[in-house]
């Protein structure tokens, strides 16, 4: 109840502002086309028009972007920012953690962000469990609280982790298992792994029968006492009736192939599989599947299993059919998805548009967030990011974010803030200064007896 | 009450040399539930006030204390405190060195409650739990720091077990008495909850703050199932098979309320969103940030115990490392939130986050005061504000006919540090201020830097 009026509290004041219209850019819709000089009218947060002209309504705020450059708000499908905790290592299935719980929407990464471009991030439970924490899908909605910055109506998701990362913290100690009196933590090994996996699947299959059972009972009219909840399994159910996104995170084509084996045999899908850096090598198994992937353009070679990449990756998983995009898994690379997605012209020959694609519509489309953002489309959220050059050239800079139509970042305010705030730091800090050097105010006194 | 008489008769008896009727003649009184009455009579009999008053007679066998030039208020009240539970005092009493965590914000003891061996492997395993646990079991007038607060002021505490996720049950206790019995007012003030995680991977669930709250809300989930289980057997014994009995599950559903800890803005809405979702009646506690808070504490009409230890610089922090705006600014601006609480008509207390000392607590009063708290509305966060949120001021918090006789007898007014307390009074029984020992090791304050996010 509290969440609507909030979110109708929020639509109301969208309704309140002026609709804009940014015009004269180079428009880069990912989905149509490019207009070489095109206008964009937003209306209530959404992209009402957009074309070679637009109607200017007369209350319409007018932004000039002649020479500039205009693409969808950049998504990435794989970040960890805007959050107060990421991993839960202790438990090798810790599905009763949320990413939503801890959100920060303080973090400073998340204007960096925008000032990258970024609009919506997939923001992800760590990989230190074979069956990780829920994630949310936030937008970039700097100065906004937590619950504000969920992409609202975006299915949630849940983190999976196979190869190195959740067989290690079987050993926490990094020595030999059993050292410093630390108990391993199963699974040790890419079996155990597996095994993990299918006994959480067969738990959750027994847990959502006892509450079918349990429904039974009630519809027959017997007095029976509802089954316990448990916040360990009821993500897991979700996963099995398609109401919750796994993403995997993964890098050998071996186990990339084990878990879509997992997902056929109990019913469910893996929506996104992560890194994903030998997808080159089974792209048309994933492809069949139906799971998107999400990779580096070439970040690689961190540890064993990340060492047979190639930066074809994910131009080869696109020509096979398979849905992919580029992600960050950092606040810094967070910051320049539109250079990893220029790589892929390199190495790859993809086209501009199929770059574009790569942090644009494709990641939308892997979070099935596609209706709402990911290209430039009257009806479609009013996320755009401007650049002052070609954002595939490494030379842009990100001049204006707009989310819901409502400006995010803008460089030049950005700019002739910075001055201000250093004043009000100094400021403090000279105050805290003399305050230290003088002695507090009946610190030393005590009371008479 | 009828019990809550006899003890208090058998705490008169105990103190030999007290005499049970007091009358002090002719002082200001400040009753807090009331207008000041410039120049009064307080009658205490039995532990208890008896009459209030311009005009009240003084009883022809009490024992008289010329008031002139003295000021009456009500006993301070420490919201949120350990004081009375020896085990619980900081480190520096217990010979550890300084620097150790806050009495608020205690690191798991490995002793009773942490399973140390093997880790727990989910909520089932009920890591860092204590909610059976009661103050009220634990208090002993012998705790050291009793004088020393009494001394600054204090004549209850609401003492909560300091440690584990689900700490235990507070207690409401006066800061006197011969016996652990004399103290306790009542035994059931809440839950109290720290937000501590086990360290690494490597030492059990849970071990981030998400895990933390993941197990609360699966906790509170587990307590309303058991509680429906135990209903649902008693009425069907016959054919069912028993609930296992769980003394985790009993002392969550034994305690009214929950204090859930809060340091920035985005833990207040993150808990009040939580404490909204589970149905909990919540008390949120620190509240450095409370200042930019209001607004939240307001819409979700949930009370704020406000930490009197305000964040600081640490004293052994880098010269050259220079903070961040935010965090200059929270340590610049965490002492008006008491003023910003009481602009927004958001109902609050003040604590002492193990203050003891008079001086360092008129010290920390005084930041509040100069940044903006009127003194009359500190003094009420400090007595009535508290009383009314624990559900106890039919007893504690103002002077009135009735209520229990626990007073501060000051020569001026309470909150100037040259002020004078000549007397306090617990359960009607005198205490004059002793010397205070030399601070072991410096003057009380917070020795950590603002913490990152108050859920360590």
């Amino acid at each position: 109840m509290k969440s609507i009026l909030l979110a109708g509290a929020f639509a109301a004041s969208m309704l309140a502002a002026p609709p804009i219209v940014i015009q004269n850019a180079t428009v880069l819709t990912v989905t149509k086309g490019t207009l070489n000089t095109g206008s964009i009218l937003i209306r209530d947060g959404k992209i009402a028009e957009v074309g070679e002209k637009v109607s200017v309504p007369a209350d319409a705020q007018i932004v000039d972007a002649s020479g500039k450059f205009v693409m969808p708000g950049i998504i990435d499908c794989h970040s960890h920012i805007a959050a107060d905790s990421i991993n839960e290592g202790s438990v090798s299935v810790s599905a009763m953690v949320s990413i939503e719980d801890v959100l920060n929407p303080e973090d400073i990464a998340i204007y960096r962000a925008l000032a990258g471009g970024v609009t919506t991030a997939n923001v992800l439970h760590g990989s230190a469990n074979a069956i990780g924490g829920k994630c949310t899908v936030l937008k970039m909605r700097w100065g906004k609280d937590a619950h504000d910055m969920i992409f609202e109506g975006a299915m949630p998701g849940i983190k999976f982790a196979l190869g190195e990362n959740p067989k290690r913290a079987g050993n926490p100690t990094g020595q030999r298992i059993g050292a410093a009196n630390i108990p391993a933590r199963y699974p040790a090994t890419r079996m155990g792994v597996e095994d993990v996996i299918r006994e959480a699947f067969t738990e959750a299959k027994a847990y959502q029968q006892s509450w079918k059972d349990y429904s039974e009972k009630v519809a027959r009219g017997e007095q029976v006492l509802a089954p316990r909840r448990d916040l360990k399994l009821e993500p897991l159910v979700e996963v099995l009736e398609g109401k919750r996104l796994v993403h995997a995170h993964c890098y050998r084509a071996d186990e990339i192939l084990m878990l879509l084996r997992v997902a056929d045999e109990f019913g469910f899908k893996i929506r996104t599989l992560q890194h994903v850096l030998e997808g080159y090598k089974v792209a048309k198994e994933i492809a069949e599947h139906g799971a998107g992937a999400s990779t580096f353009s070439d970040w690689w070679a961190y540890k064993l299993e990340a060492y047979d990449a190639i930066p074809y990756n994910a131009a080869i998983m696109t020509r096979k059919g398979v849905i992919v995009s580029l992600n960050s898994d950092s606040a810094e690379l967070m910051r320049h998805l539109n250079d990893e997605a220029a790589k892929t012209m390199k190495y790859g020959g993809l086209s501009e548009t199929e770059a574009l694609s790569l942090i644009t519509i494709n990641p939308a489309k892997q979070l099935l967030i596609d209706n709402r953002v990911g290209s430039i489309e009257a009806g479609k959220d009013a996320d755009l990011t401007i650049f002052d050059k070609h954002p595939l050239s490494n030379f842009s800079k990100v001049e204006k974010v707009y989310i819901d139509g409502q400006l995010y970042f803008d460089r030049d305010h950005d700019l002739a803030e910075r001055p201000v705030q250093d004043a009000e730091k100094k400021k403090l800090l000279d105050k805290e200064k003399e305050q230290q050097r003088r002695p507090a105010p009946g610190a030393a006194r005590r009371p008479a007896a | 009450m009828k019990l809550l008489s006899i003890l208090l008769l058998g705490a008169g008896v105990l103190f030999a040399d007290a005499p049970t009727t007091i009358a002090i003649h002719n002082a200001r009184v400040i009753p807090v539930s009331g207008p000041a009455i410039p120049r009064g009579n307080v009658i205490l009999r039995n532990g208890l006030i008896e009459a209030v008053g311009a005009d009240v007679a003084v009883p022809a066998d009490a024992w008289v204390i010329e008031g002139d030039g003295l000021t009456v208020y009500p006993g301070l009240i420490d919201a949120l405190s350990t004081f009375g539970i020896p085990d619980a005092a900081p480190a520096v009493t217990t010979g550890g060195g300084r620097g150790g965590v806050p009495a608020q914000q205690p690191q798991p003891a490995p002793a009773t409650q942490t399973p140390a061996n093997p880790p727990a492997r989910g909520p089932e395993d009920r890591p860092y739990t204590t909610s059976w646990v009661r103050a009220a079991d634990l208090v002993r007038p012998t705790d050291r720091r009793i004088e020393s607060a009494r001394a600054a002021g204090f004549t209850t505490a609401i003492t909560f077990p300091p440690r584990g996720i689900f700490a235990g049950q507070g207690a409401i206790v006066n800061l006197a008495g011969e016996k652990p019995g004399d103290m306790v007012v009542a035994d059931d003030a809440g839950q109290y909850v720290t937000f501590v995680t086990s360290p690494g991977f490597g030492g059990g669930f849970p071990n981030s703050l998400m895990g933390v709250i993941a197990y609360v809300r699966q906790v509170y989930l587990d307590a309303e199932h058991y509680r429906l289980a135990k209903q649902f057997y008693n009425a069907h014994a016959r054919g069912t098979q028993r609930p296992e009995y769980d003394r985790a599950l009993e002392g969550v559903l034994d305690s009214p309320r929950v204090l859930l800890p809060a340091t920035r803005r985005i833990d207040v809405d993150r808990l009040l969103r939580f404490a909204g979702e589970m149905h909990l009646k919540a008390l949120l506690y620190g509240l450095p940030e409370g200042y930019r808070s209001a607004d939240l504490l307001k819409k979700a009409n949930v009370s704020a115990l406000v930490s009197l230890r305000w964040p600081e610089k640490a004293r052994d922090s880098d010269p050259d490392e220079i903070d961040t705006l935010n965090v200059l600014e929270l340590r610049e601006r965490a002492p008006s939130t008491p003023a910003m609480l009481a602009k927004n008509g958001v109902k609050f207390a003040l604590y002492s986050g193990g203050i003891d000392r008079r001086a360092d607590l008129i010290r920390a009063v005084k930041r509040a005061l100069d940044a903006g708290l009127s003194a009359d509305d500190a003094l009420r966060a400090m007595t009535l504000s508290v009383a009314e949120i624990y559900g106890v001021s039919d007893r504690l918090g103002s002077i009135e006919k009735g209520k229990i006789a626990n007073l501060v007898v000051t020569k001026g007014d309470l909150f100037q540090d040259r002020t004078e307390v000549k007397y306090i009074f617990v359960d009607g029984v005198k205490f004059e201020p002793v010397e205070e020992p030399p601070p072991p090791g410096g003057p009380a304050g917070p020795t950590t830097d603002v913490p990152r996010g108050g859920n360590q």
